[in-house]
Order: structure tokens, then C-alpha cells, then sequence
């Protein structure tokens, strides 16, 4: 795991979208009287779909003083997660898988497009500022290896030319198609169903 | 009882014990990091193995409760096996460099290797470095020493109650900071540097100043407050180098306070060390005998109405025993106060003027109500009793003016004296609160006993409370907390003046100019207007009451001297001499009675010793070191007032600067800087 590094850049303000504040409280009164504080993981996932996908340090006391605890709870539990970033990764952010069954089908050469295409090393914004990528531990998709994931969709199936025109389609602010770039079914066989053909949405 | 075997020896233990505690108890000592007595538990620095029967694995004694029938074995091989490989893994990381650390000497990670440890590791990766991480002006961090163990953190959430301390990231990434590297907002932060197991937090002042082996330990009574802590002085030669605190259940539990520990500094500097004399507006340093001259001179052609004496806040009661003596015999004058502000008194009952429900009282409480105190500042350990009272009994606090935070939450019900009358004519909520009470507490802050509305207020409360039986032998709610450490003797002694229609006659005599000559015994804290007055300053520092005298007479601090202190609870404890006072300053019993015989006469006391006997004779309170003595309880005592209509304030106490010594400590002088950068930039949240 990669050490945790807050951004020097913070922005001044951070405050949640009218639509994420109504989904703020739902979430924070899914808890029992003085549990609040529980609430403070999905909020703190919360910011980071607002927020271009890092969170900022306003908005780790925003949600300090929404919750009524410490900075400093906030900001330990930011700390802890791996998938908490605490500083910019663009609006792009891609993980590229390169555990077992994606190491031996070729993450490799996914790493290879992205240091080609974003940039040399890992958790460095690309040229236009619009993504950033990082190698990740699996991801569970190890049937359609090997994958990607930018933001919240999965790339499946890929090879160097598909990464490629995913990365050039993202560096230009356009959304790729998400899923199996064979065509597949979530992970059924290449070829088709073999069992269960009767049931049309097994 | 339930009962447990340990190292094949039977024991009968009290339910909810851990097994670590049960061990102890049997006498088999257990090696520990995290585990502190007054902390909640962690379990996380496995240094407490122990082998239980049955259990294939050893198991963290710190965190298992012990149950009916156990086996614990703490001398196995087994067991010697499982602390060598934990005290293997704590030092992978850690930083062998004990020459230049400042623990050494006192480490727990160094005296539990040597007795638990390999010696020689098999760890040849790299170690992780941790930048240092800044922690206020107190703390000196080294991160790369730390193990984990999360005492810091604890105290700072649970005891100090400012949750500023956290562990960020994980693993082996893990570090421990404050939210941004702010310094701790907490007078109480300092005692985390003896929390800490290793060398990761020392102390900042005291860097490299010494060896713990090298320094004379003195187990004294602290003066900062009127908490009466109980210290060890660490002196190397004559120069003390630190504080540290001394376990009292009673008193202060194994905390101290930030100025009780660091305002030591201040004993060095703005030091008088020869007596001075003012010849044509400036202090010219002079000899004893020339000195004691002028002062003759001056006291024989003054008739004893116009001599004023009033002590200090940090005086012991052989000084204001003499000092009073002095005044009554030879100078045939009663015009004596201990009081430096108007605050309301009425000696007439000892339970009138200290915390009558003691500071291991507060324990028991179920209701409080603060009166015009900031206990926080004004006594910060008694401040940390109510926080722990709160958070194990979650008790209902109140608080009639505004005293700022806390560090536990109350409810500020008012903050003027009608809400007062509201609650003693029961129109108010809290009365009911008051009559389904078992033991409530209500503390008295001297800011709610200034002015005119003193008397009402100290008056009201007290027939309030006996007409609902709150002050009985059994449980006493009327507490006045005092901010002096001399304040509770000096009025035991009876150095003060009063009658019938006014409280202060001396304070406003002084007003008035109406004194010719002002003896001031280490009385520093003094406001007025000087005229013609001829002051001689009785102290140890160059301080306010210096700054205004014609006569200095040099003598020392408290920790130069033996003395006796009472504490706020009228508790009687010793402070003892640990170093010497610098150059010509003499001890205040010797001056006097030194300008007693230049005046011609005589107190007939020839020693110290002498004068401490006739001191603990002249009163059964004072004979009985370490106790309270308690007073039987006079319902029928009390007295006319009339309602005050008035604003209640909190006087703002300059914590870090309540007295000379702190006042002269540069350490403290930084602490108050950032505090006060703190406030006006309100970065503090």
C-alpha cells in the first residue's frame, strides 16, 4: 500500500450539494441516537463523488462539525483507508488491477498505456489534468481479467488497443462504454451460456 | 469470591478484574506497554502474554477478563518464548539510539528488554523512519521511537478531554500526531511525556538537560494552585531542573498540571538575591543590616494603625505564623489580610472558606452546580476530577455564568444572582433537581464572592443548603474553591480583618490611602493606587510587589524551603527544602525575627524547628499531616443578608501567568503566547 499523502492545494470551501445533503441525512439517521458518528464513512464517500473524487481537509471538518466529533476522528479514519484519496486524482481516476489472474493476462501491458497515456508514474495527474491512474490489488473480476476501473465502472477484458482507446476517449473528457470489451455477458463463457439456457435472466 | 490459580498459587479475586490485575495481585509481575491503570484498555502492544490452561495460544492478560477457576501460568517457557518474540517485533522498528535519549534511565522499553528481551535481533531490513511531529511548546517529539501503545491518545481523549491526538494511516505507516500538528490545547498535556512507555514524547524544556540518575529527588507539595498537588522535585546541584508528579489517590490522582510542572524555570530567573533599597526613586542593592535600619526607622516613628501587613499567594504557614506573631506582639497592629482582591469571607465556621466535599469526594456526586468558576484554570486538576466524574457517572452540571469550555459539557442556567433567588425560592428548575439529590456539590469561584453581591450569594447558597439537608457530617455540598495556595492556612491563622459592616476594611483602607507603611509578604497580585505608603516586599521575586517597594528583603521559593501548605479541602501537607536560595536571601521565619531583635524585642522562637512545632501545637487542624481534619458541622450558624441584584462575571484567569514564578518562567511565557495566537485566530475550531 502506497503511504498517504495529504495535497499541499486545499481549496478554501467545501460544502455538499443540496442533493447530497438530503442523501447525507438519510444516511445519517439510518443510526440510532448519539451513533452518529457512524455515519462519518459514507459521508466521508460522499464528498469524494462531489469533490471530483479526493477529499479535501474543509471538507473533513465539514463533516466534523456536521457529525459533532473530533478533526482528528475524521481525519484517522481518512488516513486508514485505502480508498479515502486525500488528494486530487482527476475526474478520470483509474485502477488498473495487476494482481495473479490479471498479472499472468496481461496488466501489464494496461500499466504499460497508462504510463504512455497519463503519465510516468503513479498518482501523477496527466497533462490536461483530467486523470490520474494506480495499480490496485484485485478487484474481483478475476474471471474477466484483465480489467480496469475508472471511477465507478469496470473495463473488462481488455488488451493493449482497448485500453488505449479507453484512455485516449477519457484524456478527451468522453465517457467510455463500461464492461466486457469481448462482448460477454458479465462473466459468461466467450461462446455463450452452457447451462441454464432456458432462464433468460439467470 | 471467585478464585483463580496463578503460577500454582490460589487467589481470591473481586469479579470485573482483569487477569493482569489478578496476576498482580498474586504478586506475579507482568511486562506492559499500553495497560495503564487509569486508562481504558488497548490491548495492542502484546507485551502481557500469558499462558492460560486450555488455551492453545497465549493470551494478552491486559484484556481478558479473569474468570472462576483459571489457570494462568506467567513463568513458562512458553510464555518467556511469546515476550522474546514481541519484544523482538517492537524493537525491529525501533531506533537503538538510547545514548542520545533523553528516556534513558527511566524507559519501560529499556528495562523490560533487558529482563524480557533477545540479546541480539535478527532484524536486518531497513527501519522505518517517522518525521518528527510538532506538538505545542511543551512536548518534544522523536516518532521514530514509538510503539503504538496509544497511551497518549488515550489520555488526551478520556482524562484531558480535548480529542486532538489520533493514529493516522495504518500498518506500519501508522503515526501518531495532532490534527495538523497543532499544539495540544490542554493544561493537563504534559503528562503524556510520562505516559510514554519509550522516548517518542520527552519533555521540551528539559531536553538534554540531565540524567535521571544524576538528579536528588524531593517529594514536595506544589504551590501553582490550591489543588495542593504532590510532586517530586528533581534538583541537579542547587538548580531545579524539573517537576514531576507523585501518586495521591486522593489529591491528584498521577497527573500534574502544565504549570505545576513547567513553571520551574521561573525559579531561576528575576531572582532576589540581596535586599534592595529606593533612594531617590531607584532600587539600589544594599546590605541586610542597612536594610533592617530603614526599617526600624520607619516602624518606630509609625503608630501601629498605619502599619498594613498582607500576604501572598504562595506563602507557607510558618512565614504568615511568625509574620502574624510579628504583627500582634511587637508591632501591636491587627491590620493583616491574606486577600488581595474583594472577595466575601466569613471565618466563623471552618466549612465556610474550603471545598468541603473534598477533591475524592466529587467522586460521589450525582449534581453540580458552578457558581462563578472557571475550575478549569483556576484548578485544573480538581477540573480533571469533575470531567472523570462525568464521564463514569454522567452526572448533570450546571453553571450560573459563563466559564468557557471545559472539556465535558454543562448547562449555563443563567448568569446573574436572580437566578440564584430563583432556585432558593424553588421557582426554578434545578430546585427539584436539589430535593431528589443525594449528594449534590455546589462549587463557589471566588469571581461569584467579589463585590457587593459576595455576601448574598455565599449566604444564600449556605441556608439553602441546610434547609435541604445538604450539609450535614455525612455529606457537605457547600465547596468554595479558592485559587491560593496560602489562602485556606492564612485564614485558618486568622490573617485577616473584618467587621460587621465591611468585609475588607484593610483592602479598602488601601484604596483610601490610608496606610503609612505596606509589609508585604510575597504579595505580588495586589491593585491599588500608591501614594505615600512606605512598602517593604518580603519575596523571592522581582516581580509587581517588587516593583512598587522602598525595601526588598530577598528570601526563598517553595521549593527552598520545609513548609506547610493547607489545600483548598484543609487538607495539611509538608513541602520540603530541595534546593537553596540564591545568594544573600534568607528564610522569612529568619528575617523577621532578625528585624524583631533590631527593633529591640523578641519572639522567643530560636529556630525553625521551634517555630514548626509551635505552629502544628498552636491547632489540632494542623497537626495531622496528609489528612482533613473535618469540623463538626454548625447548622445553626448563620447570617442576615439581602439580595443583590447583579451580574455574575468570571474573572478570565491568566493561567499561565497567575503568580511570579510563573510569570517569571519563559516556558510559560511561550505556552501563553500560543494559547493567546490560538484565541485571536481562532484556529482552535
Amino acid at each position: 500500500m502506497s503511504v498517504k499523502k495529504v495535497a499541499t492545494n486545499q481549496p478554501e470551501f467545501f460544502q455538499f450539494s443540496d442533493e447530497n445533503l438530503n442523501k447525507a441525512k438519510k444516511i445519517i439517521n439510518k443510526y440510532p441516537e448519539k451513533k452518529q458518528s457512524s455515519a462519518l464513512m459514507p459521508l466521508l464517500f460522499l464528498v469524494q463523488k462531489q469533490n471530483e473524487n479526493w477529499i479535501p481537509l474543509v471538507a473533513m471538518k465539514y463533516l466534523a462539525k456536521m457529525l459533532d466529533i473530533p478533526y482528528i476522528q475524521v481525519y484517522e479514519v481518512a488516513t486508514f483507508y485505502s480508498m479515502y484519496n486525500l488528494s486530487p486524482v482527476g475526474k478520470y481516476f483509474v485502477q488498473v488491477c495487476t494482481t495473479t489472474p490479471c498479472m499472468i493476462s496481461g496488466a501489464g501491458k494496461l500499466v504499460e498505456v497508462c504510463k504512455n497515456k497519463i503519465s510516468q508514474n503513479q498518482n501523477e495527474l496527466s497533462a490536461n489534468k483530467i486523470c490520474s491512474w494506480m495499480e490496485v490489488e484485485c478487484l474481483g473480476a478475476c474471471v474477466n481479467a484483465p480489467m480496469l476501473q475508472i471511477n465507478d465502472d469496470y473495463f473488462e477484458d481488455l488488451d493493449k488497443e482497448k485500453t488505449e482507446e479507453i484512455i485516449d476517449m477519457i484524456l478527451n473528457d468522453k465517457s467510455p462504454k463500461a464492461g466486457s470489451y469481448k462482448n460477454r455477458k458479465s462473466s459468461e463463457p466467450e461462446s455463450g451460456r452452457t447451462t441454464l439456457i432456458n432462464l433468460k435472466d439467470a | 469470591m471467585p478464585k483463580i490459580t496463578v503460577n500454582e498459587k490460589k487467589i481470591e479475586f473481586e469479579e470485573g478484574l482483569t487477569v493482569l490485575q489478578v496476576c498482580e495481585l498474586a504478586g506475579a509481575e507482568i511486562p506492559r506497554f499500553c495497560y495503564h491503570e487509569k486508562l481504558s484498555i488497548a490491548g495492542n502492544c502484546r507485551m502481557c502474554l500469558v499462558e492460560i490452561e486450555k488455551s492453545p495460544k497465549p493470551i494478552a492478560s491486559c484484556a481478558m477478563p479473569a474468570t472462576d477457576g483459571m489457570v494462568v501460568k506467567t513463568n513458562t517457557p512458553f510464555v518467556e518464548k511469546a515476550r522474546k518474540g514481541m519484544m523482538e517485533f517492537l524493537l525491529a522498528n525501533h531506533p537503538l539510539d538510547c545514548p542520545v535519549c533523553d528516556q534513558g534511565g527511566e524507559c519501560d522499553l529499556q528495562d523490560q528488554s533487558l529482563y524480557y528481551g533477545f540479546d541480539h535481533s535478527r532484524f536486518t531490513e531497513n527501519k522505518r523512519q517517522v518525521k518528527e511531529k510538532y506538538m505545542g511548546p511543551l512536548i518534544k517529539t522523536e516518532m521514530t521511537r514509538c510503539i503504538h501503545c496509544t497511551r497518549c491518545i488515550r489520555f488526551a481523549t478520556e482524562v484531558a478531554g480535548i480529542p486532538e491526538l489520533g493514529a493516522i494511516g495504518r500498518g506500519e505507516d501508522m503515526e501518531i500526531t495532532t490534527y495538523l500538528e497543532k499544539s495540544m490545547d490542554s493544561e493537563l498535556s504534559a503528562n503524556v511525556i510520562d505516559l510514554c512507555p519509550v522516548g517518542a514524547l520527552t519533555s521540551k524544556p528539559y531536553a538534554f538537560e540531565a540524567r535521571p540518575w544524576d538528579l536528588k529527588k524531593t517529594e514536595s507539595i506544589d504551590v501553582m494552585d490550591a489543588v495542593g498537588s504532590n510532586i517530586r522535585i528533581d534538583t541537579y546541584g542547587w538548580e531545579v531542573k524539573r517537576v514531576l508528579p507523585k501518586i495521591n489517590e486522593d489529591i491528584n490522582d498521577e497527573w500534574i498540571s502544565d504549570k505545576t510542572r513547567y513553571a520551574c524555570d521561573g525559579l531561576l530567573k528575576q531572582r532576589l538575591d540581596t535586599p534592595y533599597i529606593r533612594e531617590n526613586g531607584k532600587l539600589i542593592q544594599t546590605s541586610w543590616t542597612k536594610a533592617l535600619k530603614k526599617i526600624v526607622k520607619k516602624l518606630n516613628n509609625t503608630k501601629p494603625e498605619e502599619i498594613a501587613g498582607i500576604v501572598g499567594d504562595l506563602v507557607d504557614m510558618e512565614s504568615m505564623f511568625i509574620f502574624k506573631e510579628f504583627f500582634n506582639k511587637i508591632l501591636t497592629s491587627s491590620n493583616l489580610e491574606c486577600r488581595t482582591k474583594k472577595t466575601y469571607l466569613n471565618p466563623k465556621n471552618r466549612m465556610n472558606y474550603i471545598f468541603n466535599s473534598s477533591i475524592n469526594g466529587i467522586e460521589q456526586c450525582d449534581l453540580m452546580l458552578l457558581v462563578g468558576t472557571n475550575p478549569r484554570s483556576e484548578a485544573t486538576i480538581l477540573n480533571a476530577r469533575i470531567r472523570k466524574t462525568y464521564v463514569e457517572n454522567d452526572i448533570e452540571i450546571f453553571s450560573i455564568g459563563n466559564p468557557g469550555d471545559l472539556t465535558y459539557p454543562y448547562k449555563i442556567i443563567g448568569s446573574n444572582t436572580q437566578v440564584l433567588k430563583e432556585i432558593i425560592d424553588e421557582k426554578h428548575e434545578i430546585s427539584d433537581k436539589f430535593k431528589q439529590s443525594k449528594k449534590p456539590i455546589v462549587i463557589i469561584g471566588e469571581s461569584a464572592l467579589k463585590n457587593d453581591y459576595g455576601e448574598y450569594v455565599f449566604e444564600s447558597i449556605k441556608n439553602y443548603l441546610i434547609k435541604n439537608n445538604h450539609i450535614t457530617n455525612e455529606w457537605n455540598a457547600l465547596n468554595i474553591l479558592t485559587q491560593n495556595a496560602s489562602r485556606v492556612g492564612a485564614v485558618d491563622l486568622g490573617l485577616y480583618k473584618l467587621n460587621k459592616k465591611d468585609n475588607f476594611p484593610i483592602l479598602n483602607k488601601l484604596d483610601t490611602n490610608e496606610f503609612k507603611i505596606l509589609y508585604l509578604l510575597g504579595a505580588d497580585e495586589l491593585r491599588f493606587n500608591k501614594k505615600n505608603e512606605f512598602i517593604i516586599y518580603q519575596g523571592s521575586h522581582g516581580d509587581l510587589g517588587a516593583q512598587i517597594a522602598d525595601v526588598i528583603l530577598p528570601s526563598p521559593t517553595y521549593t527552598e524551603k520545609d513548609g506547610h501548605f493547607i489545600n483548598l479541602e484543609g487538607r495539611i501537607q509538608k513541602a520540603f527544602k530541595a534546593s537553596y536560595p540564591p545568594g544573600d536571601a534568607k528564610e522569612d521565619w529568619d528575617i523577621i525575627n532578625q528585624l524583631s531583635k533590631a527593633l529591640g524585642k523578641t519572639l522567643n522562637i530560636n529556630s525553625r524547628k521551634e517555630l514548626e512545632e509551635r505552629l502544628i501545637n498552636s491547632s489540632s487542624i494542623h497537626s495531622k499531616i496528609g489528612e482533613i481534619v473535618k469540623s463538626k458541622v454548625d447548622t445553626n450558624e448563620t447570617q442576615e443578608f439581602s439580595f443583590v441584584n447583579s451580574k455574575i462575571e468570571i474573572d478570565f484567569v491568566d493561567y499561565y501567568f497567575s503568580n511570579h514564578i510563573a510569570r517569571s518562567s519563559m516556558t510559560m511565557n511561550e505556552c501563553r503566547s500560543i494559547k493567546n495566537k490560538l484565541l485571536s485566530t481562532g484556529t482552535k475550531g
